[in-house]
């Protein structure tokens, strides 16, 4: 069996944006027979859990060589290029196996 | 349906076709609304307007009629809710991803949250609307709070 991948989900106040993002992921996702594992957090928290992550997705800017692949992106707010942003995810998650 | 975000938004909190000179400005005035009724603290205003300088909200929307969805720090709210703008002119606010950038905003959603999971379903909501170019012109176009509220329960969702 395959263990969920794990996406940290980042935005400036880690309340309001990433808990949509996260929703928005996991959702589409699980359409695709994919199930991961969300965590959301502030963007000056990503840092300290980077390690704990196969794929950060954030809405925010963040510091670059994280060590792990980010997807920087307003699509799962705004609609625009979702279908892209879903696809980018599929990819970076399935070459982390 | 937008349930959720319908249940906690006073006529109060619902500002249409308003003056604003900038983001700052939006924030106060929707911000003060919602001290007055009771859903945050004093601090509110002051930290939502720092929090929007340093991580912008505002957001390019499908339509071309863009918004914002300024909030803060739970610790400066007393109750769930959010105040919703319509602005007579464009504001500049500083775009989300890419805060070098600017957004033209006509539409202005201010979050008050608490715990995250407690206000999923509204925030849900909020995003299907942002991706909803026909909802967003009826909320712009909307005279009366009665016609916000009409908007936002008419989406097709």
């Amino acid at each position: 069996m395959n263990v969920p991948k794990r996406i940290l989900v980042a935005c400036g106040t880690g309340i309001a944006t990433s808990t949509v993002v996260a929703k928005a992921i996991e959702e589409a996702l699980k359409e695709r027979g994919i199930d991961v594992i969300t965590r959301q957090c502030k963007a000056v928290e990503v840092r300290s859990l980077v390690d704990q992550a196969d794929l950060i997705v954030t809405t925010t800017q963040l510091p670059s060589n994280l060590g792990v692949p980010v997807i920087h992106t307003l699509a799962f707010l705004t609609g625009i290029g979702k279908e892209d942003a879903i696809e980018q995810i599929v990819e970076a998650l399935q070459k982390k196996n | 349906m937008t349930t959720a975000i319908v249940k906690l938004l006073e006529s109060n909190n619902v500002l249409l076709n308003i003056n604003a000179e900038s983001a700052v400005d939006v924030i106060t005035k929707l911000g003060n609304e919602l001290f007055k009724t009771g859903y945050v603290k004093e601090t509110f205003v002051g930290a939502a307007n720092a929090r929007e300088k340093k991580m912008p909200t505002g957001l390019p929307l499908l339509g071309g009629i863009n918004a914002a969805i300024p909030h803060t720090d739970i610790e400066h709210v007393l109750k769930p809710g959010l105040a919703i703008a319509t602005l007579k002119n464009d504001v500049i606010f500083q775009n989300m991803a890419i805060p070098e950038e600017k957004v033209a905003v006509r539409l202005v959603f201010l979050l008050a949250l608490e715990q995250p999971k407690a206000q999923i379903e509204m925030l849900q909501e909020i995003a299907k609307v942002l991706q909803n170019p026909d909802v967003i012109n009826k909320m712009i176009n909307a005279k009366n709070y009665n016609e916000v509220i009409k908007a936002l329960e008419g989406g097709s969702y």
